[in-house]
C-alpha cells in the first residue's frame, strides 16, 4: 500500500510539468539567495553538498530523485564549490534509458567534464549507442555532448554515425550533425578533411536552418584558404540574395528582417572570398547595393547587417559607388545617439580610411566626441581607430592623448597595450628627437614595469648612437653629429632631472614603494654612468652619490643594483681613464661592500670588478672600459678558442674533459652580465629607417643616399663643389651667431666626438674649425643653458596645456584640425612630394634648392588648415604642429637663450639677409623666418606669410632671373607637377 | 564563435554559466568576478560591449544587457557580429520569458521594459497604490515561487521596479529552479559555440516538443519500472 502511494506521488510529480522540483531544493535555493555573507552561502552549499554525497551514493534512491539530486550538484558547482564526487553519478546517468534522465545526465556531463577527462571514455560508448537511436531527442543530446567531449583520439569512433546523420529525416538533426562536424573540424582538421564536401552538400539543403548552419563550418573553411572556394561566390550571393528578398518561410525573419544572421555569415563568408579579387567582387556589388537600399536602420538588427555591408565592402575590391554607400552609412551610425552605434560607426570607419583616408575628416567632430565618452569601450575603440590613422603631422597630438588616458587607467592588459602602441607610434612617426624622448620618458615613467625590456635596450642604444644616423649621407655627417650630440646632452639633463626628483623623493619616501619603474630606473642609471660626466656640469662623485642613492632605495630591486653598480664602475673608469683622482665616497664604499658579500652572484662579481678596476692604472683603464664605446660592437670568440692551447696542456696533464652544461646537472652557471647585456642590444634592431620621415616617403628612404631633413639645415654643410671661397667666411660667421649656444654645449664633448660618429667620420672640414673657434668664445655660457630652455619649454607646455581646459569647443576643434586637418595633411602630403623631387634633383644639383622648397608651400598652407577663430587661441594651434612642420624651433630650444626668443632670430634673420651671400639666405633666413611667425603669438600665421614673403622680396634683389626661377619652382610644387632633377633653365638660375 | 554564456546577477551570483571552450570549474568563479567588476564598473547608458582581451584572451568581447537585477552576458570572437550577438540576447531572453509561466525576478524584469509605458490608472486595480501591491508580491513571492499574475498585476509590479526589495525577493525564485530548462534553451540556440537557432518560436516549439516527450518516456518507462522493481524486492 506505501508503495502504491508512492508511485502516486510520483506520478502526480511527473504530471505537474516536466520540471517539478521538490520542495528542497526550493529551499535550498531560496536559502541562498537570502543568504547574507559569502561565508553563509558557503556553509548551506557545504552542507548541501554532504547531504548530496550521501544520497547519490544510496541506491535506493528513486531513479527521478536522482535527476534532481544531480541538477543540484550542477548547480552547487556553479557556485564554485566542488562536486568531483558526482562527476561519475552523472556518466552513469547517460546509460539511463528514460529520455529525461538522460538528457540530465548528457547536461550534467557536458557542464562537468571535459574531452581530457578520464571520465570521458565511459562516455564516448554511451554517445556511440545513442547516435544510432531512433529517438530523435536521444540522438540530439548525445550529438550536443559530442560537441563538448569528443576529444581528437575519439573522433573516428563516432565520426561514420555523425555524418550518417547529415541524411537524417529532422532538420534538427541535421543541423546539429553539421555542428558536431564543425567541431571536430575546429579539433582536428585533418580528421574530417575527407568530409569537407558534405559541407557543401549541405549548402543545398531543403532546411533554410540546415543551411544557415552549414555557413558555420564554411565560414572556417574559406577564411583557411579563399582559394578553393572561389566557385562558391555564386551560389553564396544567391542565396544572399534570395534571403534579403525575402524568399525564405517567414519564420526565419527577426524584427521584421528575413533571417538576418543568415546573412551576417554570408555577408562574412563574402568579404573574405571578394578580398583583393576584382571578379568575384563583381558579382557581390549588386547585392550589396540592395541590401543598402532596403537597409533598415531602425532596428538593432537592421544596423548590424549594414555594419556587416560595411565591412565586406571594406574587404572587397573597392568600388566607389559602393563605397559611397558605406560611408554614408558609417556617418549616420556615427551621428546616432545610441553608443553601440557609435561604436560600431567607429569601427567602420577604421575600416574605411584603410581604403579612403580622407573620409575621416568629415567625421572629426563625431570621432573626438567620442574620445571623451565617458565610455571606456567606445574610448578605447577611437583609439584604437587614431592608432590606425596616425601620420607624422598627428602623431604628437594622438600619442600624447594617449599617454594621458594610459596615466588614468588601472587595467594592466590595457596599459600594456596601450604603453607598446605608443612606443611604436613614436619610433615609427617621431618628428624630433626631443619629442621622442620625452614621450618615452613619459611612457616608462607611468608604465615602465609593463613595457617590453626590448623597449629600453632600443632607447638605450639610441641613446648611444644618436637617432638616425644611419639615414643620413656621408656628407652630412658633420651636422648629424653636431645635433645628435645635443639632442643626447638634453637627455642626460633631463634624466639628470629626474634624478634629482629621485633624490629628493628617496628622502621623502624611506619607506614606501618605489614611484619610478625599475626598467625606467634601469635607463636612468646606464645613462647617468655612460653620459653622466660627459658634459662636465655634474662632478663625478655628485653622480655616484645619486647612483648609491639609487641602489640604496632598491634595496629589493637586483636588477637595479647592477645597473647602478655598473654605471658607478663606468665613472670611475672614465675619470680614471681622464687621470683625474677621484675619492671613494663612504656611501658607495659601504655599497660595495654590501653587495661583494651580496647573494645574487651577479652582483658580487659586479663589486670585485668595480674594486678591481679601482687598483689599475689609467691606461689599463682606459683599454677595459674605453670612453663612451656602449656602440662599439665587441666581438664574442663563443668557442674560446684563445684557451685552446691551455685547454690541450690540461688535457695532456691529465685533467677530465669538459662536459656541456646541458649534460650536466645542479650547476650554476655564472653567466657574465655585461656580455649578455651586450648580446643582446645588438640582437635588438632598430628601424632607423622609420625615423623622421612621414610614412608616404618611406619607399624612398631606400633610394636616398642624403635626408635633408629641416633640422640639419642650421648646420652648415660642407659642399665643397658649389661653394665658392669668398662665401665660405661670410656663411660660417652667419651660422655661427645663430649656433654659438649649441657649439658651446659642443665644446665639452671634443673629447668623445670620434667615438660617437662613425668611423669613417671627419672633423677636419673648413666649416667645423670655424664652429670651434665660435665655441670657444660662446662656451662660457651654455653650462645652465640647455637645462634652463628645456625645463622653460616644458612649463611652457604645460601652461598652454591649462590653458586648453577653459575653452573646450574650440579646443576640440583645434584638436579635430590637429588629428585630421585635411589641408595640412594635404600640405605635408606635397610638401613631401616636393621634397622627394627636391631630393632627387639634390643628388644631381644643388642642396639648397631642397632645403628652401618644402619650406614656403608648408607654410603657406598650414594656415588654411586651421580654422580662422583658432586665431586668438595664441600661439597653441600653431606650436602644436610646428615641430613636425619645422623641427628647427625645437632645436632653437636646445640652442640657449640666446636664440631662444624670437626677436632674437628675426634680428638675425634679417642681418643674415643683408648679407650679400645668396647660400646664406637659402640655408638660413627661411627656416628661422618661419620659427618666428610661428613663435610669435600675437602676428600668427599672418606674421609667417609676411616673412615668406620677405624672403622672397629679400631674394628679389639678388636678380629678377634667380626670383623668376624660385617662384616657377615654388608654383611647380604647389601644383604638384614635379619638376625633374634636370631642368636646365632652373638650375642654370640658381647657379647663375 | 560564441565562448561563453553567463547570467550573474547585480550581485555577483551566477546565475547560468556555460563556456563553449572548456574552462576548469575552478576557474568559473575567477571569471564571474572578473565579468562582474567590469560590468559593474560601467555607468548606465554607454555601449552594450566591453572588450575583455584580458580575461578571455586576444580578440574577445563581450555583449551584455542589464535588466533589473540581471546582466546577461555572451562572449564570442571577432568571427561574430557585435549587435547581432545583441539581439541574440534579446532572443535568449524573450525565449525565457515565453517559457517561465511562474512569476520569477525575469518574467519582472522583462515585462518592464513592455509595460511600463502602461498606466496604472487603466487596469481594474483602482485605487491600490504600488506599495500594497509590493506587499502582496512580496507575500506572494514568500509563501511560492509559482504564482500566477494577471497581466494587469505584472505591470503594476513593473511600474513599481524602483523598489528594489521586490527584486530582491523574487531574487531567490530564478534561474536554478530553472537550470535544465535554461540549458535547454541555450542548447537550441547555440551548439558548439555556433548559433544554430535565432527564432524564439522556434526554440519555444522545439522545448515544448522535448518537454512533451520526456513527460511521454517518462510516464511509459516509470511505471512499469518502478512497479518492477519494487515488486521484485
Amino acid at each position: 500500500m506505501e508503495q502504491l502511494r508512492t508511485i502516486g506521488r510520483e506520478l502526480a510529480m511527473g504530471s505537474q510539468g516536466g520540471w517539478g522540483q521538490s520542495k528542497e531544493f526550493l529551499d535550498l535555493v531560496k536559502s541562498i539567495g537570502e543568504a547574507r555573507s559569502k561565508a553563509e552561502e558557503d556553509r548551506i552549499i557545504a552542507r548541501e553538498l554532504e547531504h548530496l554525497k550521501r544520497r547519490l551514493a544510496d541506491p535506493d534512491v528513486p531513479r527521478r530523485k536522482m535527476k534532481e539530486l544531480l541538477l543540484r550538484l550542477v548547480y552547487a558547482e556553479m557556485l564554485g564549490h566542488d562536486a568531483s564526487f558526482g562527476h561519475i553519478h552523472a556518466v552513469k546517468m547517460t546509460h539511463d534509458e528514460s529520455l529525461p534522465l538522460k538528457r540530465t545526465g548528457y547536461l550534467a556531463v557536458a557542464l562537468f567534464l571535459d574531452e581530457r577527462h578520464d571520465l570521458v571514455i565511459l562516455v564516448v560508448n554511451t554517445i556511440q549507442k545513442d547516435l544510432r537511436s531512433d529517438n530523435y531527442l536521444v540522438v540530439c543530446a548525445a550529438l550536443t555532448a559530442a560537441c563538448r567531449l569528443i576529444g581528437e583520439e575519439a573522433i573516428p569512433a563516432v565520426l561514420p554515425q555523425v555524418v550518417e546523420l547529415l541524411a537524417h529525416p529532422k532538420e534538427a538533426v541535421r543541423k546539429k550533425a553539421v555542428m558536431a562536424l564543425h567541431r571536430f573540424y575546429q579539433r582536428s582538421p585533418s580528421s574530417v578533411s575527407h568530409l569537407i564536401s558534405n559541407f557543401r552538400k549541405r549548402l543545398c539543403d531543403n532546411d533554410p536552418g540546415v543551411m544557415g548552419a552549414t555557413l558555420c563550418p564554411l565560414y572556417d573553411l574559406v577564411l583557411e584558404e579563399p582559394n578553393s572556394y572561389k566557385d562558391l561566390v555564386v551560389s553564396f550571393v544567391n542565396i544572399l540574395k534570395q534571403v534579403a528578398e525575402r524568399r525564405l518561410p517567414t519564420s526565419y525573419d527577426y524584427h521584421q528582417m528575413p533571417a538576418p544572421f543568415i546573412q551576417i555569415k554570408l555577408l562574412k563568408i563574402l568579404a573574405v572570398l571578394g578580398s583583393g579579387d576584382k571578379q568575384a567582387s563583381g558579382h557581390m556589388y549588386t547585392v550589396l547595393g540592395d541590401i543598402f537600399r532596403k537597409g533598415d536602420t531602425a532596428s538593432n538588427i537592421g544596423n548590424a547587417i549594414l555594419y556587416e555591408c560595411i565591412c565586406c565592402i571594406s574587404s572587397i575590391f573597392p568600388n566607389p559607388k559602393m563605397l559611397e554607400a558605406a560611408a554614408e552609412t558609417t556617418s549616420k551610425f556615427l551621428k546616432s545617439d545610441s553608443h553601440n552605434l557609435k561604436y560600431m560607426g567607429i569601427d567602420a570607419l577604421g575600416r574605411l580610411i584603410k581604403i579612403n583616408p580622407d573620409i575621416a575628416e568629415e567625421h572629426q567632430l563625431a570621432v573626438i566626441d567620442c574620445l571623451e565618452d565617458p565610455d571606456d569601450t567606445l574610448k578605447r575603440k577611437t583609439f584604437e581607430l587614431l592608432y590606425k590613422m596616425t601620420k607624422s603631422t598627428n602623431v604628437e597630438v594622438i600619442v600624447d592623448r594617449m599617454i594621458e588616458y594610459m596615466i588614468n587607467i588601472t587595467d594592466h592588459h590595457y596599459k600594456t597595450e596601450i604603453a607598446s602602441r605608443c612606443v611604436e607610434l613614436a619610433e615609427q612617426f617621431a618628428p624630433s628627437n626631443q619629442w621622442f624622448i620625452q614621450t618615452m620618458n613619459k611612457v616608462f615613467e607611468h608604465a615602465g614595469d609593463l613595457v617590453n625590456i626590448r623597449v629600453a635596450h632600443n632607447l638605450m642604444r639610441l641613446i648611444a648612437e644618436g637617432f638616425g644616423e644611419e639615414d643620413e649621407g656621408a656628407d652630412s655627417q658633420l651636422r648629424s653629429s653636431a645635433v645628435w650630440k645635443v639632442s643626447r646632452l638634453s637627455f642626460v639633463l633631463q634624466f639628470q632631472l629626474y634624478c634629482s626628483i629621485l633624490y629628493v623623493d628617496s628622502y621623502l619616501r624611506i619607506v614606501g614603494e618605489p614611484k619610478l619603474p625599475s626598467l625606467f630606473l634601469q635607463i636612468i642609471c646606464w645613462v647617468l654612468g655612460e653620459y653622466g660626466t660627459a658634459d662636465g656640469k655634474y662632478s663625478a662623485s655628485y653622480i655616484i652619490g645619486k647612483l648609491c642613492d639609487v641602489a640604496e632605495a632598491h634595496l629589493t630591486d637586483d636588477t637595479v643594483k647592477a645597473y647602478a653598480i655598473s654605471a658607478i664602475l663606468k665613472i670611475f673608469a672614465f675619470e680614471i681613464a681622464l687621470g683625474r683622482k677621484i675619492d671613494m665616497l663612504p656611501e658607495c664604499q659601504t655599497l660595495v661592500d654590501e653587495l661583494s658579500a651580496s647573494h645574487s652572484t651577479d652582483l658580487q662579481q659586479r663589486a670585485y670588478e668595480l674594486q678591481a678596476l679601482l687598483g689599475l692604472d689609467k691606461h689599463a683603464v682606459g683599454s677595459v672600459m674605453p670612453a663612451d664605446a656602449s656602440c662599439e660592437d665587441i666581438e664574442i670568440d663563443r668557442n674560446l678558442s684563445f684557451l685552446n692551447n691551455y685547454v690541450q696542456q690540461a688535457l695532456e696533464n691529465g685533467a677530465a674533459p669538459y662536459i656541456p652544461e646541458s649534460e650536466r646537472s645542479g650547476v650554476i652557471s655564472v653567466g657574465s652580465y655585461r656580455s649578455q647585456e651586450q648580446q643582446e642590444t645588438s640582437a635588438h634592431t632598430l628601424r632607423f629607417e622609420a625615423y623622421e620621415m612621414p610614412k608616404p616617403s618611406l619607399a624612398l628612404a631606400t633610394s636616398q643616399t642624403s635626408m635633408p631633413t629641416p633640422t640639419v639645415d642650421l648646420v652648415p654643410v660642407p659642399q665643397p663643389g658649389y661653394y665658392k671661397e669668398d662665401h665660405q667666411t661670410s656663411r660660417s660667421q652667419a651660422s655661427g651667431d645663430a649656433l654659438s649656444g649649441e657649439f658651446g654645449v659642443k665644446l665639452r664633448l671634443d673629447g668623445v666626438q670620434k667615438k660617437w660618429g662613425r668611423p669613417t667620420y671627419s672633423s677636419s672640414t673648413p666649416s667645423s674649425s670655424a664652429s670651434s673657434q665660435q665655441a670657444t668664445n660662446g662656451g662660457s655660457h651654455s653650462d645652465g643653458g640647455g637645462s634652463t630652455t628645456s625645463s622653460q619649454t616644458r612649463e611652457s607646455s604645460y601652461g598652454s596645456k591649462r590653458q586648453q581646459g577653459t575653452e573646450v569647443s574650440a579646443e576640440k576643434q583645434r584638436l579635430a584640425a590637429s588629428l585630421f586637418g585635411s589641408a595640412a595633411a594635404k600640405a605635408d602630403r606635397k610638401a613631401q612630394t616636393s621634397r622627394k623631387t627636391a631630393k632627387e634633383s639634390s643628388s644631381v644639383e644643388k642642396v639648397t634648392v631642397t632645403n628652401v622648397a618644402p619650406q614656403p608651400v608648408k607654410e603657406q598652407v598650414i594656415p588654411a588648415a586651421a580654422p580662422p577663430d583658432l586665431l586668438d587661441l595664441g600661439d597653441e594651434p600653431v606650436s602644436s604642429r610646428t615641430p613636425s612642420a619645422d623641427p628647427f624651433s625645437q632645436l632653437e630650444g636646445l640652442l640657449g637663450p640666446a636664440s631662444a626668443t624670437p626677436v632674437t632670430s628675426e634680428t638675425s634673420a634679417t642681418s643674415i639677409s643683408k648679407a650679400p651671400d645668396l647660400m646664406a639666405i637659402f640655408s638660413d633666413d627661411v627656416p628661422t623666418g618661419a620659427t618666428s611667425g610661428s613663435t610669435d603669438p600675437i602676428l600668427g600665421d599672418v606674421n609667417s606669410m609676411s616673412s615668406h614673403k620677405g624672403a622672397t622680396s629679400v631674394s628679389a634683389k639678388k636678380g629678377p632671373s634667380l626670383q623668376d626661377a624660385l617662384q616657377k619652382d615654388a608654383t611647380a610644387r604647389q601644383v604638384g607637377v614635379t619638376p625633374t632633377g634636370n631642368n636646365p633653365n632652373l638650375f642654370k638660375d640658381l647657379l647663375g | 564563435m560564441i565562448q561563453a554564456v553567463m547570467v550573474i546577477s547585480t550581485q555577483a551570483k551566477p546565475r547560468l554559466l556555460k563556456f563553449y571552450n572548456f574552462q576548469p570549474p575552478e576557474k568559473h568563479q575567477d571569471l564571474v568576478r572578473s565579468v562582474f567588476q567590469l560590468l559593474s564598473a560601467r555607468p548606465d547608458s554607454v555601449s552594450n560591449f566591453v572588450e575583455v582581451d584580458s580575461i578571455f584572451g586576444p580578440g574577445t568581447k563581450m555583449v551584455y544587457k542589464h535588466l533589473a537585477t540581471l546582466y546577461f552576458v555572451f562572449v564570442f570572437d571577432s568571427s561574430e557580429n557585435e549587435l547581432a550577438m545583441l539581439d541574440l540576447v534579446q532572443v535568449f531572453v524573450e525565449t525565457l520569458d515565453r517559457c517561465f509561466k511562474n512569476v520569477c525576478e525575469l518574467d519582472i524584469v522583462f515585462n518592464f521594459n513592455k509595460s511600463h509605458a502602461m498606466r496604472l490608472d487603466d487596469n481594474s486595480l483602482e485605487g491600490e497604490g504600488p506599495r500594497t501591491l509590493v506587499n502582496h508580491i512580496k507575500q506572494d513571492c514568500r509563501s511560492s515561487s509559482r504564482v500566477t499574475w494577471s497581466p494587469t498585476f505584472r505591470s503594476c509590479v513593473s511600474s513599481c521596479y524602483d523598489d528594489s526589495d521586490v527584486l530582491l525577493t523574487s531574487h531567490s525564485c530564478l534561474a536554478p529552479i530553472n537550470l535544465m530548462q535554461m540549458h535547454t534553451i541555450l542548447d537550441e540556440m547555440i551548439l558548439g559555440g555556433q548559433v544554430i537557432e535565432t527564432s524564439s518560436e522556434e526554440i519555444m516549439k522545439s522545448v515544448e516538443e522535448i518537454a512533451r516527450l520526456e513527460k511521454q518516456s517518462s510516464t511509459t518507462s516509470l511505471i512499469p519500472k518502478s512497479i518492477s522493481e519494487r515488486f521484485s524486492r
